[in-house]
């Protein structure tokens, strides 16, 4: 497990290195000058060619990738072009309430899809099932933007139950939890219904019942963690999408998190922004996916990590 | 001959029914039998004849839906288990009857140990404590002859072969010491020298505990080998109920004989095994008569027309034909004329 964990966390070396370049390239290949963007309207020429030359925007492009990659591994992401402050002190603040946000949606979407997926399972074919079944369809269905607003809209200014907009309570989290977890509460409801449906037909859920054991001991206790151990891929593969949905829930609801200072910055062409941004939101993506496979083990010690 | 006077288990036209959409399936249509303390019964038929369902109807282990069990009764010690609650069910489950499966393959579920599957039954049973079950699970792996007990009971069941999770299986099943032991196919999936050993555990618990054993099989060798009685199942009945041995030195049933025809024999020289003409007929669509009639050399009009009731033929023996009722001889003269 150890020299797993080891090897995974050096695997996460190229990935990075990678994830900066694209980024790199991309940002290189978009229309817009940060060098103009920041002289700002009516600057001479000369002004912009001092502005670029400050930034090291005139370096061949090689050159000032090596430039950044070096000083990144030493923590040193540059400081943005817009505030002039330094990247990971912003990034620092930002990130704190896009991890809330995060782990407010992944409960969300863990908790409440798989007791949704349960009692669906439990009770298939009832009105419940079909019903969650529905609501489901429809969580997979709508656009997290458009449920945000619509969440807003009854909740916030129709009922006047939560506010608007904004961070700091717990008030503030609910609305953007549901709409950045809602998606994935969906998928992980009909992913651990067709699960538990599958695994309540095994030959070992028969094995518990001849034993005498009651009938939620066989579901909680027999069932369950064997049907967990798909439903755990599904929620690793909805963090991916769910970093990727913050950028939207933190707009709609004017959050000041990672995912909007990203945004934030690729408008300004903020360039040491955008990379230092995109590279921490990948480290914690992988870091995630580690956590997955290390759970996915715990229940299914059939896996040789090795 | 062992003699077995008390009865534990006797089953009295029991009948389980699947409810489908493609119609009513009779796949246990009014069989009785008894189950004395301490004997083995042989139930043996080919797959689909109702075994397994007779076995999971005994602890009422039938999914429902599709599955009922519609008539009958099934007396325990007197009792009539279909009348019980599921909460007195559960108490006799895996506690005083309880039950090996086929596929030892995937009748353990893979991410608990062996020893806590079996420590669990103990638990719920016998109202141990967590340290005194885990130990008692270890005696009785020990006692199935699991080689380093200590070590297999941590294991799960994909570090442990067929035979092993069989034995498993065996050691979770006798556990709670059971009255009556379900034994579903238990060799089948194993190979054969496996299946010897396997058996031969079988019968020393049997007599170290005193269970009695009901032997589902389709394996003839097997009930010459472990069984006191046998009742031959087709199509949902019993259609002979004797002594284990008699059944291969004097089988009545035309289908007992066609069964016994169609074994390989080393005496003979054959090219190719004989076999029963035509298959099992669709549980869907039953004859009206006699189920084996369409494929019974002897059949006469009555036979497609009514149902043979179980007839005594000798002390221990009864066969559902119409052969042996004095009915069959005025049938036979009746055709004799008709043909003339």
């Amino acid at each position: 497990m150890f020299v797993f964990i080891v090897r995974r966390i050096l695997q996460t070396i190229p990935v990075l290195l990678g994830v900066s370049l694209v980024v790199f390239l991309i940002m290189q290949m978009v229309p817009g000058d940060p060098a103009t963007l920041l002289a700002g309207e009516g600057a001479t020429k000369e002004t912009i060619e001092m502005i670029r030359h400050q930034l090291g925007l005139d370096r061949p492009i090689l050159y000032q990738y090596f430039d950044y990659v070096i000083h990144a591994v030493q923590g040193d992401f540059g400081e943005s072009l817009r505030s002039s402050r330094p990247v990971l002190d912003e990034i620092l603040v930002r990130l704190p309430i896009t991890l809330e946000l995060a782990l407010a949606s992944i409960f969300i979407t863990v908790v409440l899809g798989m007791v949704a997926g349960i009692i669906s399972a439990t009770k298939q074919y009832s009105a419940a099932d079909i019903s969650i079944m529905i609501v489901a369809l429809l969580g997979i269905s709508l656009p997290s933007f458009w449920l945000g607003l619509m969440l807003i809209y009854f909740f916030s200014v129709n009922l006047q139950w939560f506010p608007v907009s904004g961070w700091g309570t717990i008030n503030h989290m609910i609305l953007p939890a549901i709409t950045l977890g809602a998606g994935g509460a969906a998928i992980v409801a009909r992913m651990t219904r067709s699960s538990m449906l599958e695994v309540v037909r095994q030959d070992y859920i028969r094995t518990a019942k001849a034993k005498g054991l009651k009938e939620h001991v066989i579901i909680y206790k027999h069932g369950l963690k064997n049907a967990l151990i798909p439903v755990i891929t599904v929620v690793g593969l909805q963090f991916g999408a769910l970093l990727g949905g913050t950028v939207l829930t933190e707009s709609v609801f004017a959050i000041n998190g990672l995912g909007r200072l990203i945004v934030d910055a690729i408008r300004t062409r903020d360039l040491p922004m955008v990379q230092g941004g995109v590279l921490i939101a990948s480290v914690i993506f992988v870091f995630m996916n580690l956590a997955v496979d290390v759970l996915y083990r715990y229940f299914n010690k059939r896996i040789d990590l090795n | 001959m062992k003699q077995f006077e008390e009865k534990i288990l006797e089953v009295k036209n029991l009948q389980t029914y699947f409810f489908t959409d493609e119609g009513t399936s009779k796949a246990v249509n009014g069989i009785s039998f008894t189950l004395n303390k301490g004997e083995t019964l042989g139930i043996v038929g080919e797959s689909g004849s109702g075994k397994s369902i007779t076995s999971l109807s005994l602890l009422r282990l039938i999914q429902s839906p599709p599955g009922k069990i519609t008539g009958g009764s099934i007396l325990f010690k007197g009792e009539d288990l279909l009348t019980k609650t599921e909460k007195q069910m559960r108490s006799i489950r895996g506690n005083e009857i309880s039950m090996i499966f086929q596929e030892p393959m995937t009748s353990l579920n893979p991410v608990y140990s062996a020893g806590e599957q079996i420590a669990e039954a103990i638990r719920l049973h016998q109202k141990l404590g967590k340290k005194e079950a885990w130990n008692k699970a270890v005696d009785m792996l020990r006692l199935v002859g699991i080689p380093s007990p200590e070590k297999r009971a941590k294991q799960e069941p994909h570090e442990l072969s067929g035979g092993m999770r069989q034995r498993v299986m065996i050691a979770m099943a006798l556990a709670c010491h059971p009255e009556v032991l379900i034994a579903d196919e238990p060799t089948t999936a194993l190979d054969v020298t496996i299946q010897a050993q396997i058996l031969e555990l079988i019968k020393t618990l049997q007599k170290d505990f005193g269970t009695a054993v009901i032997l589902i099989t389709h394996d003839l060798g097997v009930v010459y080998e472990t069984c006191d009685r046998v009742a031959v199942m087709y199509a949902g009945k019993i259609v002979e109920y004797t002594l284990a041995k008699e059944i291969f030195t004097n089988p009545k049933h035309p289908y007992t004989i066609g069964l016994l025809n169609s074994l390989p024999r080393l005496d003979m020289d054959q090219e190719e095994l004989t076999t029963i003409p035509g298959t099992v007929p669709s549980p869907y669509n039953m004859p009206k008569g006699c189920s084996f009639a369409p494929r019974c050399a002897h059949a006469k009009k009555i036979c497609e027309q009514a149902v043979p009731d179980l007839q005594t033929t000798g002390p221990s023996t009864q066969v559902s034909c119409w052969m042996f009722t004095p009915q069959w001889e005025k049938e036979y003269d009746a055709q004799e004329k008709v043909g003339v």
